[in-house]
């Protein structure tokens, strides 16, 4: 890459040039990209042509938006102000009302085809969709509406993925997510409550570099982040396969950091990469089963929200074993009665066998040759 | 090689029903073996590994089965013709030494459903001694198979047919012998591996080199055992002139193996140890004169062509080889705190393995071309009962 472009990126972005060339090389890695990538996500960033952005929000707490906002590399402001071009965002606009509205319009007009569609939270589709409405616009018109002219869309947060909290039962509002709204086109989405921000972070930036989405499973997940039960990669699974399980809140178990799975953890039946990546930027421990809470599974459609929290978890295909190898082990024994007696018998026999043959050798060597 | 004929008679005589009766003992223990574990019938452990079933059955089997190697070596690459008629039988006992060397390694694999990932090339680490030694001990007794061909097809196949196998064979006979120079020194690279488990005396770089030529040693001693057996067994004439030659080749190798090993103890100055070192001192000591007495005893060619004196050398090498292996694996492995002897069923199993080495090799000179005719002219019936 020319030096000056990276040179724009310090005043653009302010960022040194490597806190950025940093930043390319973690989105590369936590995608799993090969090496030589973030040399290319490094050019499409550095770009001065900026993807619009709408991002709608419907039934949910925005908490997604708030966790996103403690991203730290960049910062979100970076991101939005300079990597991406946020044209409608309701808890970061500073219009209000119509016209807010009138922007949103404005852009899906300008750029049609070309932007990209965040949606945060349930759709609800009860009774004609009437349980959330924007401007007078149902939640339901509003997300056909700008997903018919969009390059991508995306659904944010487990509300926005199936449906999620709202969903619950018995879901009064017909709570559902955008992929069972929007069926002409795929739906990336990006579950967790919140999801990790960086999930979102490196879909949008893997679009922009390679101008198309990462590869996804059969729910919609990009697989570089849910392609792993969170069991996998727990910090604490040592202590499942050893069977040194907390059996209750504060019990020594607990406090010695043993294994919360009979505290109802889901990490056997959740896919997510949280073990691995960790949660704020602030380093270790930082996630729930780092911090002594068992996992609810929320990026699991049926099993956050659904299963109570301190149900046991089925283990999708890593069981706890049968039995547990013993603690001591038996460090082996010296010579029996029977081994010695069965080694003498064997040694004695042989040497009687080769004694025998040995002294008949001479004998019948004597009586070839003689007769030869 | 076309002087060469089945022995013929019954396969069932004494020898070969006691040995039968040990297989079957064998064959039981290790069914159990495969219903209730590793542990229900040996002895090994987490510490020690590695019990009297790889330590006999493949480490000191495969040397004792390197006599094919060993005339192969003479007759194909330093090609003295004169010792063909010892390759054949030599051949076949390096066949079963390895086929059930092989097939033991299985017995003692915890987890043996998944010996195939040693072939598999997913699966290979490519840097591990244990991968080179058991692929290539597993080609080896293909290649092993492959050379015997000649022998089954002189009976069976079609002229045609024996051409063609003869028009190839000499690919799988250069692979005989390169395939066990790699593992047999490899085997010593494994204790190489172990590192400050394994005793000083024991413990050296060289150990690829000096398995290496221990193994050509015993393969040498184990055609001389081995023909001192079968013709005094069959009642044929002695093949003490040819078999005493190669005493000559065993004398210099031996003695090219003990001037390193001593000449590496001395150098690294672990002179001391060899008396400060208690029973191992002993074992240290005992193994070497077991290599010595060899020396000695085929000093002059006189000598060499005594039966009896080739007999009790050959015997003193194969004791020295297998005792320097069952003392660099088992006895100077030091685990403190751990303690391996092995467990009468464990025995009796490596015991059934070499009954049936003694039972194939009974059955194959009976039915197969192996050894070489017995003229009539010499007045020495070719063909009696035991």
């Amino acid at each position: 890459m020319k030096d000056d472009i990276l040179n724009a990126i310090e005043t653009r972005l302010g960022l040194s040039r490597r806190s950025f060339m940093q930043f390319c090389a973690a989105m590369a890695g936590t995608m799993g990209l090969p090496s030589g990538a973030e040399a290319e996500i490094a050019k499409a960033i550095a770009s001065p042509k900026r993807p619009p952005v709408i991002w709608l929000h419907f039934q949910e707490c925005t908490g997604c938006t708030e966790s996103l906002l403690r991203a730290d590399h960049p910062t979100l402001d970076k991101l939005i102000l300079e990597i991406i071009s946020l044209d409608y965002h309701e808890s970061l606009f500073a219009a209000a009302g119509h016209q807010a509205e009138a922007a949103r319009k404005a852009s899906m007009a300008a750029n049609k085809g070309k932007y990209i569609l965040v949606v945060e939270g349930a759709i609800p589709v009860k009774d004609g969709g009437i349980y959330c409405k924007i401007g007078g616009q149902t939640a339901l018109d509003m997300v056909k509406e700008c997903a018919a002219d969009a390059a991508a869309v995306v659904a944010i947060g487990s509300c926005a993925s199936w449906g999620g909290m709202p969903s619950t039962s018995p879901n009064p509002t017909g709570s559902t997510g955008v992929n069972e709204i929007i069926k002409d086109k795929p739906v990336v989405t990006i579950p967790g409550c919140p999801p990790n921000p960086y999930n979102l972070l490196s879909t949008v930036v893997h679009f922009l570099t390679f101008g198309k989405l990462p590869d996804l499973d059969e729910k919609g997940r990009p697989k570089f982040a849910y392609g792993r039960i969170v069991h996998e990669n727990c910090e604490r699974r040592a202590h499942f396969d050893a069977g040194r399980f907390a059996q209750e809140f504060g019990d020594e178990g607990h406090r010695k950091g043993f294994c919360l799975y009979k505290l109802g953890c889901k990490g056997p039946e959740t896919y997510a990469n949280c073990p691995s990546i960790l949660f704020g930027d602030v380093g270790s421990g930082s996630w729930p089963v780092g911090t002594g809470h068992p996992c609810i599974g929320c990026t699991e459609q049926g099993i956050g929200f659904q299963k109570p929290i301190h149900a046991l978890a089925e283990p999708k295909y890593v069981v706890p074993p049968v039995s547990y190898p013993r603690i001591t082990e038996d460090q082996g024994q010296g010579m029996t009665t029977g081994s010695a007696a069965l080694i003498a018998g064997v040694a004695g026999l042989a040497a009687g066998a080769g004694l025998a043959l040995g002294r008949n050798l001479g004998k019948s060597d004597d009586q070839s040759s003689g007769k030869e | 090689m076309a002087h060469a004929s089945p022995l013929g008679g019954s396969v069932v005589t004494k020898t070969t029903v006691i040995a039968a009766a040990f297989a079957a003992a064998a064959a039981i223990i290790l069914a159990y073996r495969f219903i209730y574990g590793l542990g229900a019938v040996a002895n090994i452990s987490n510490g020690y590994p590695w019990g009297i079933w790889i330590v006999w059955d493949v480490i000191i089997g495969t040397a004792f089965g390197c006599g094919g190697y060993a005339m192969a070596l003479l007759v194909y690459v330093m090609n003295k013709g004169e010792y063909h008629p010892l390759v054949r039988p030599a051949l076949t006992a390096s066949l079963f030494g390895y086929s059930l060397g092989g097939a033991s390694v299985i017995f003692d694999l915890g987890r043996y459903w998944n010996a195939w990932h040693i072939f598999t090339p997913g699966w290979i680490n490519v840097n591990s001694v244990m991968f080179e030694v058991a692929a290539c001990i597993g080609c080896y007794v293909l290649v092993l198979w492959i050379e015997f061909l000649p022998v089954i097809a002189e009976k069976y196949a079609s002229p045609e047919m024996r051409k063609k196998i003869s028009k190839t064979l000499y690919i799988f006979i250069a692979l005989g012998v390169l395939l066990p120079t790699m593992h047999q020194s490899s085997l010593g690279s494994m204790l190489v591996v172990f590192g400050f488990h394994i005793h000083p005396l024991w413990q050296t770089e060289l150990l690829p080199l000096l398995f290496l030529l221990s193994a050509l040693g015993m393969g040498y001693s184990i055609v001389i055992f081995e023909a001192t057996l079968v013709n005094a067994s069959y009642r044929r004439p002695s093949e003490a002139g040819i078999v005493g030659k190669l005493g000559r080749y065993m004398v210099f190798l031996i003695a090219a193996y003990l001037v390193i090993r001593w000449g590496e103890i001395i150098v690294d100055g672990k002179l001391g140890l060899v008396f400060s070192s208690g029973g191992l001192s002993l074992a240290f000591l005992l193994e070497n004169l077991l290599f010595l007495i060899p020396i000695i005893l085929m000093a002059s060619e006189e000598k060499r062509a005594n039966a009896q004196l080739q007999f009790v050398a050959a015997v003193c090498l194969l004791l020295g080889g297998a005792l320097y292996r069952i003392d660099a694996y088992l006895t100077a492995y030091d685990r403190p705190g751990w303690h391996y002897f092995p467990s009468v069923s464990e025995m009796l199993v490596t015991i059934g393995i070499i009954a049936i080495e003694v039972l194939a090799y009974i059955v194959f000179v009976k039915r197969l071309p192996v050894l070489h005719t017995v003229k009539r002219a010499h007045g020495v019936a070719a063909t009696t009962n035991e």
